[in-house]
C-alpha cells in the first residue's frame, strides 16, 4: 500500500513538473455565460456550442495557446448571470466570451468593469452592453448599425418602398432596430404605411399581419427573432398576404425549425453576417463538427461565439497573455490588443474599434427552394 | 369588413383560450385546486402529437389519441405523486407544488426535446379554411375545429357531471368532500379521474393550440395557460359554460383591443376588463352565487 502511495505521489510529481518543459503552450481559461436553460436557451446553447468547437480546434491545433472553457448558465436573467460570472471568476477564468443575451450582458459587464475582467460578447447587440466600458466588446452587428443597413440595402436595391414594420417592444434587440431603421428610412423617403408591435408572449399575429396588409405595404421589414417571425408567415398565408419579407440576423435559424415548412419563408431577405452554407473552408469544417457533435446547422449565434474564442485569442497572442496571468492583468493588455487584430472568422473580416463594436460587412441572403442563396445587386 | 375579420381572429383565440380554460375549470371545481401545471400538460401533449407527425409517422387521429393517452397518464401521475399527499396540507402548499410542477415539466421538456422551437405540422387538422363575403372574409379551418370541439366538450363534460355516475360522485365531492366519504364515494379515485379527464382535455388543448399558432417550445403552454386561467375566473371558475364564455370574450377583447387601441396596452385592458368584472360579480360572469352560512 505504502509502495503504491509513493509511487503516485511521484506520478502528480511527475504530471506537475511537465509544464516546465512544454513552456511552449499557455492555457487560456476562458469562460462562456449565456442561458442554456429556460426560455433562452436555443442562444446560449448555441454560444456555448459554438464556443467550444473553436476551443476544441484551437487546442488540437497545437499553437502557442490551449484554450479551457468554464461553461456558465445565466437562465436569461440579470441576477443569476452575475452569480454565473462570480462562479465562473472563482474557478479562475482569465476572460470572457459572454454574455449571450443582452440584459444579463449589461448587469455582467457594470461588474467586470469594476473589476477589470474583459469581456466580448458574442451576440449581445445592443449599444447599452458596450456604453461608457472600456472593456466590453462585442462580435456581433449593434442594433442602430443593423437597422440603418437594412433601410439602405433596400434603397439600393431598388426593393419596395411601401413599408410596414413589426417590431418586439419588449425587446431591446428588436426595438433598437426598429428605431434606427425608421430614422434611416424617412431620411431616404420610405413609405412607411404600417408600425405594429407585439410583446414575447404574443402567440397571435393576425392583428399585426392585417394591419400591415389591410394599408398596402408590399415589403415587410421583420426586425425579430425567427420563432415570431415563423408565426407571422403562417398568419400571412392564411391571409393570402405575400409581401416581400425582410429580416435581420434575429431572422437567421429559420429554416431549421424542425417541422416549418420551409416553402412559407421563400423569397424572405434577410441581412446576415453568417450563412451556414456559406461556400468557404473554415465555414464548411465548422457547419460539418457543430452537425457531427450536435446533429444541427448551427446559426449565427455559435458562429458569433466560435469567432469570439478565436479573437481572443488572437489578442491574448498579439497582447502575450499567459496562464498564471490574473484576469485583472489580462484585462487592459486585452483591450489595447483587440484594437490592432483583424479576425477572418466565419462571419466575416472584423476589426474592432475603441467603444467595442466590430466592423464587418453583412450580406443579404434570400432564401430559395429552403436554402439560403446570396442575393445580388 | 376589417371588424368583421378582427372578429374571427378574436374568436379564433378565444376558442382556445375556452378549450384549455374548460381543464382548469375542471380540476378547480371538482378537486377545489388550482392546478398551474395544466398549462405545461398542454405542451406535453402538443410534443406528443408532434413526435406522432413528424418522427412516427402516425395519422393526425392516432397522433392525437397518443397525446391524449400520455397525458392521461401523465395528468393521473402528477395527481398521485404531487398532489396527494397534500390533500391534508393547506392550499397554499398545494398551490406552490403545482407551480413547482410546471417548472418541472418545463425542465423535462427541455431534456427532452430540446431549446430549439418546433414548427408544429398544421395540416394535422385538415379542415378546409372557410371563405366568406366572395373572399373578403378568411376562416381557418382550426378556428371552426375548435369551436366544434368546444362545443362538444362542454355538451359531454355537462351531461358527464349531471347524469353519469361518477360525475355525480365528482359533484359531491366538490360540495363536501368529508361528507361524499362518509357517504361511501372513493374520493381519491374521483379525483384521479377529474385530472385524467383534465388531461385528456389538455391533450387535446394542445394539439389545437399549436396548430392555430404552430410553435412549439417548452414555454408553449405558460402563457396560454394563465390566459386561460384568467378566462375561467372570467366566466366562473367551476362552471363549464363559464369557462367557453369566459374564454371567448377574453380573446375577442383582446384582438379588439389589439386592433383598435393599441397592441402594448391589450393585456392591460384584458385585465382591467377582468377586474371590472370581478368587481360586479365577484364569481364570475356564470359563476354560481354561494352565500356562505354561518
Amino acid at each position: 500500500m505504502k509502495k503504491m502511495f509513493a509511487l503516485m505521489l511521484a506520478l502528480c510529481m511527475l504530471l506537475a513538473v511537465t509544464p516546465v518543459f512544454a513552456e511552449e503552450t499557455v492555457t487560456l481559461k476562458i469562460a462562456h455565460i449565456g442561458p442554456e436553460t429556460g426560455a433562452a436557451a436555443v442562444y446560449g446553447l448555441a454560444t456555448s456550442r459554438g464556443a467550444a468547437i473553436a476551443a476544441e480546434e484551437i487546442s488540437a491545433a497545437g499553437g502557442k495557446y490551449k484554450v479551457e472553457m468554464i461553461d456558465e448558465d445565466d437562465q436569461h436573467d440579470a441576477e443569476v448571470s452575475v452569480n454565473a460570472y462570480n462562479a465562473a471568476m472563482d474557478k479562475g477564468a482569465q476572460m470572457i466570451v459572454g454574455t449571450t443575451t443582452t440584459t444579463p450582458c449589461i448587469a455582467v459587464g457594470a461588474l467586470a468593469y469594476e473589476e477589470r475582467v474583459f469581456m466580448l460578447t458574442p451576440s449581445a447587440s445592443s449599444t447599452a452592453v458596450t456604453a461608457d466600458k472600456d472593456n466590453v466588446y462585442q462580435v456581433c452587428f449593434t442594433d442602430p448599425a443593423q437597422g440603418s443597413a437594412s433601410a439602405e440595402y433596400i434603397s439600393q436595391n431598388a426593393l419596395p418602398t411601401n413599408v410596414a414594420i413589426i417590431y418586439n417592444n419588449a425587446d431591446a434587440y428588436s426595438t433598437g432596430i426598429y428605431q434606427t431603421f425608421e430614422a434611416k428610412a424617412k431620411e431616404l423617403g420610405f413609405n412607411i404605411v404600417s408600425v405594429t408591435t407585439f410583446t414575447d408572449d404574443t402567440t397571435d399575429f393576425t392583428v399585426q399581419v392585417a394591419d400591415a396588409k389591410n394599408n398596402g405595404a408590399e415589403l415587410v421589414f421583420l426586425p425579430i427573432y425567427y420563432t415570431p417571425a415563423s408565426m407571422i408567415l403562417q398568419a400571412a398565408r392564411t391571409m393570402d398576404y405575400a409581401p416581400v419579407w425582410f429580416g435581420v440576423d434575429g431572422m437567421d435559424g429559420i429554416l431549421s425549425i424542425e417541422g416549418f415548412d420551409t416553402a412559407l419563408a421563400e423569397g424572405v431577405m434577410l441581412l446576415t453576417p453568417f450563412s451556414a452554407d456559406a461556400q468557404d473552408e473554415k465555414t464548411q469544417k465548422f457547419v460539418a463538427r457543430y452537425q457531427e457533435l450536435y446533429n444541427e446547422i448551427p446559426n449565427q449565434f455559435a458562429a458569433d461565439a466560435y469567432d469570439a474564442v478565436y479573437a481572443l485569442v488572437a489578442a491574448s497572442e498579439l497582447a502575450g497573455i499567459t496562464g498564471d496571468m490574473e484576469a485583472e492583468e489580462c484585462c487592459d493588455k486585452l483591450i489595447e490588443a483587440m484594437q490592432q487584430i483583424t479576425v477572418e472568422g466565419v462571419t466575416g473580416t472584423m476589426t474592432w474599434s475603441a467603444n467595442g463594436e466590430v466592423s464587418k460587412t453583412p450580406t443579404a441572403v434570400v432564401i430559395e427552394n429552403g436554402a439560403y442563396v446570396g442575393f445580388n445587386k | 369588413m376589417a371588424f368583421l375579420s378582427s372578429l374571427v381572429n378574436g374568436l379564433s383565440l378565444g376558442s382556445i383560450y375556452a378549450i384549455i380554460a374548460l381543464g382548469y375549470t375542471m380540476v378547480y371545481g371538482i378537486a377545489k385546486m388550482l392546478n398551474f401545471a395544466h398549462g405545461d400538460v398542454i405542451m406535453v401533449g402538443a410534443y406528443i402529437a408532434f413526435c406522432g407527425a413528424q418522427y412516427w409517422g402516425l395519422p393526425p387521429v392516432l397522433c392525437v389519441l397518443c397525446a391524449m393517452a400520455v397525458c392521461t397518464v401523465l395528468g393521473v401521475t402528477i395527481e398521485r405523486l404531487a398532489y396527494r399527499p397534500l390533500r391534508q396540507a393547506t392550499s397554499l402548499a398545494v398551490l406552490i407544488t403545482a407551480i413547482g410542477m410546471s417548472y418541472l415539466l418545463q425542465n423535462l421538456a427541455l431534456q427532452i426535446w430540446g431549446a430549439n422551437p418546433k414548427s408544429f405540422p398544421t395540416d394535422l387538422i385538415a379542415f378546409p379554411n372557410l371563405s366568406l363575403f366572395s373572399g373578403q372574409l378568411k376562416v381557418s379551418g382550426v378556428t371552426v375545429v375548435t369551436v366544434l370541439a368546444n362545443l362538444v366538450i362542454m355538451v359531454a363534460l355537462t351531461f358527464f357531471t349531471g347524469k353519469t355516475k361518477m360525475g355525480k360522485a365528482m359533484r359531491c365531492v366538490s360540495e363536501d368532500r368529508g361528507a361524499a366519504e362518509l357517504m361511501g364515494i372513493n374520493v381519491n379515485r374521483t379525483i384521479s379521474m377529474t385530472f385524467a379527464i383534465g388531461s385528456a382535455l389538455a391533450a387535446i388543448a394542445g394539439v389545437l393550440l399549436c396548430t392555430a399558432y404552430p410553435t412549439l417550445q417548452p414555454t408553449t403552454g405558460s402563457m396560454p395557460g394563465i390566459k386561460a386561467f384568467t378566462a375561467a375566473v372570467f366566466g366562473g371558475i367551476g362552471s363549464i359554460p363559464g369557462a367557453m364564455v369566459g374564454g371567448l370574450l377574453l380573446g375577442i377583447i383582446e384582438i379588439l383591443s389589439r386592433a383598435y387601441i393599441s397592441t402594448e396596452l391589450a393585456d392591460a385592458i384584458v385585465f382591467a376588463v377582468l377586474i371590472v368584472v370581478l368587481l360586479v360579480r365577484p364569481t364570475g360572469l356564470l359563476g354560481k352565487q354561494v352565500r356562505e352560512k354561518v
